[in-house]
């Protein structure tokens, strides 16, 4: 199951897997398949194509379906493209009680998407998710490993304005990488 | 007055670093471990200091502790819970932020407890900044000698590594981390065997949350006893709260146990009372899971005493006028909030965060969402709000691992107490508000 894409670790990607897949115990080596996945979301374009899932598979000698199937089971992990900067607005408890949904619907407009979608420009994917432990600080939104907390729409909109003015992919970097 | 344990040197410039943990006294309670301590004595400190598991259930750690498994020739490991998902919960980390030495001091003495050569610290995949946090202090204690080879010359070698999950609430049940640090989906496991006796790889492991083991190290250093003197019975020592919603001062407070619940939300030392001069509605004392309580139950018991912040005193009642300390995750509603989204909201989360492997909880929160979603839509009647009764009350008790009563008590405590704010939807739900935008909203925008 794959794209004409190669897919490929750097070589530097390389010894940052190898490194993690060293600190456990012999044969339990399949600990490493999810920071292994993170790596792989990094690398290609943030998010697991079933290539990105085979090349961690065959690193850590396990069958593609077990990559698949924990790739698929939790939430961080990407089975679709996705925009440059994927905004993950917290809409769980305490963020609902201080404005989350007028967060959410400030973005849609500004942004002329619904959340679950991506911009034609492949700039911004709009996600609501769960709790993000910063619910003394709602509302809170996240991107590529940053909390922006205590949102008002003003915040929002510069917050935009930047990621769209660089124009940067926005993932947490295979240097932050380093060990985990 | 509230004495602090844990965050006594948290604004302290600079306290992330070694060096300046160091000079606060920071390892002084690892080496008086190693030094000067068996294992067993540490245990027996532990044990002697009342404490008890901060991450939700309230287990003794010393009893645990003592359950784990010692055959030999086989490794033993200790697991930091550091996933953090319960909805309200963000108090660790607030710890791992601000002082990171302070868990892996207490990693490195609750390993030597237990005798672990190896430990993981399990973090939720969201925090990845904290987990380079972490990690920067942990190459900080490697370069010291305090992880590695031969600790202090104590002849005590330890590693500990910090392993990120991908987001997933059930992966902060201890059976489900394991297997997620197995490389696994976080499906728990059926207990016994407990991990104590067959836990990561098969073999015994402690999983205990961040401020348990951050608690170590204030009870290697002045005793058992002197922690166990904080607090009021079997509540000892201090406790993180992380204190949100409509209040005037939200964060994460250290609380001696037995703080008035009252003074915790009026007093200016803590959440400064509700926003804006409204009034207290509601409180959700110990984060999304635990029952809900109306005003005047948070405040005080149904005998009317003063209700307390202990275990106990929040507990008094049983679920029919108490809820639970749980994770202290302090969720605070004022005089406007709708309860029945707000269960609405809770449900939603239950539902897409059940792992799938009991059909109660992975059928019956879908039900629960679907029929508070009709009540809101204003197309309920006053059948479904004794079929979600029902269907709560069918959940419960039922499943593999506790998500399933942590997905009913919310249910079951809000028509207990608010049944007529349900009838009111029954009534009028169409006219509320535009719930169908809100609802789209919080489409599960599975990528
Ligand atoms: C659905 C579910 C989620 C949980 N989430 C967490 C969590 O995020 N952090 C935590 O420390 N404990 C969590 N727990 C409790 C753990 O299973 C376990 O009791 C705890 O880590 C033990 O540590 P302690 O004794 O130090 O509290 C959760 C339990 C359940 C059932
Ligand atoms: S409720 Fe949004 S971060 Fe906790």
């Amino acid at each position: 199951m794959s794209d004409n894409k190669e897919y490929k670790f750097s070589d530097e990607t390389l010894a940052t897997a190898q490194r993690i897949i060293r600190r456990y115990p012999e044969g339990k080596e399949k600990s490493a398949l999810i920071p292994l996945l993170h790596l792989a979301q990094a690398e290609f374009d943030g998010w697991l194509s079933p290539g990105a899932m085979d090349c961690v598979s065959a690193l850590l000698k396990i069958q593609p379906i077990e990559a698949y199937e924990v790739a698929s089971f939790y939430s961080m992990f990407n089975l679709k493209p996705v925009g440059k900067c994927v905004i993950e607005v917290c809409r769980t408890s305490s963020c609902w009680l201080l404005g989350a949904e007028d967060i959410v619907r400030h973005i849609e407009k500004k942004l002329n998407i619904h959340v679950g979608e991506t911009t034609t420009d492949g700039m911004f994917t709009l996600k609501t998710v769960e709790c993000l432990g910063s619910c003394g600080t709602a509302p809170m939104l996240q991107c590529g490993g940053d909390y922006y907390e205590n949102l008002t729409f003003d915040k929002v909109d510069n917050l935009l304005e930047k990621m769209k003015s660089e124009g940067k992919r926005r993932v947490y970097t295979k240097d932050d990488m380093i060990n985990i | 007055m509230g004495r602090k344990l844990l965050l006594e040197n948290d604004h302290i410039e600079g306290i992330r670093k070694l060096d300046v943990y160091r000079k606060h006294g920071g390892y002084s309670s690892l080496e008086k471990a190693l030094k000067t301590m068996t294992p067993e004595q540490v245990v027996e400190e532990v044990k002697a200091s009342g404490l008890r598991g901060r991450g939700g259930a309230g287990f003794p750690t010393g009893m645990k502790w003592s359950f784990i498994a010692k055959p030999a020739g086989v490794p033993r490991y200790v697991v930091c819970n550091a996933d953090e998902s319960e909805p309200g919960t963000f108090k660790d980390r607030y710890l791992m932020e601000r002082i990171p030495h302070l868990l892996i001091e207490g990693m490195i003495a609750s390993s030597f407890a237990l005798g672990a050569r190896t430990s993981f610290i399990y973090i939720r995949g969201e925090y990845f900044y904290v987990a380079r946090i972490l990690e920067q202090a942990i190459a900080e204690a490697y370069e010291a000698g305090l992880l590695g080879k031969n600790i202090m010359n104590s002849g005590f070698d330890h590693d500990c590594y910090v392993q990120v999950g991908a987001g997933a609430y059930i992966c902060g049940e201890e059976t489900a981390l394991i297997e997620s640090l197995e490389g696994k989906r976080g499906n728990p496991r059926i207990k016994p065997p407990f991990p104590a006796v067959a836990g990561l790889y098969g073999c015994p492991t402690v999983v205990n949350n961040v401020e348990t083991i951050a608690a170590v190290v204030p009870i290697i250093k002045d005793g058992g006893a002197a922690y166990a003197s904080i607090g009021v019975g079997k509540s000892t020592g201090t406790k993180l709260i992380s204190a949100s919603g409509h209040i005037n001062k939200p964060g994460v407070y250290e609380i001696e146990l037995g703080v008035p619940v009252e003074e915790f939300i009026y007093s200016e030392q803590y959440c400064g009372g509700i926003r804006n001069g409204k009034k207290l509605k509601a409180v959700v004392a110990g984060g999304s899971s635990v029952p809900i309580l109306p005003a005047d139950l948070i405040l005080k018991t149904a005998a009317g005493e003063s209700r307390l912040m202990t275990y106990e005193s929040l507990a008094d009642g049983g679920f029919a006028s108490g809820t639970m300390l749980g994770s202290g995750g302090f969720i605070v509603m004022d005089e406007d909030t709708s309860i029945v989204k707000n269960l609405w909201n809770f449900t939603r989360f239950y539902h897409h965060e059940s792992c799938g492997q009991c059909s109660p909880c992975r059928e019956g929160t879908g039900w629960m969402e679907k029929i508070l979603h009709k009540i809101l839509d204003g197309n309920g009647t006053l059948a479904d709000v004794d079929l979600l009764w029902d269907i709560q009350s069918k959940i419960e008790g039922k499943t593999i691992c506790p998500l399933g009563d942590a997905a009913s008590w919310p249910v079951a405590s809000a028509i207990r107490h608010f049944r007529s704010e349900f009838e009111e939807y029954v009534r009028n739900g169409k006219s509320i508000k535009d719930v169908k935008h809100y609802f789209r909203l919080h489409q599960v925008a599975e990528a």
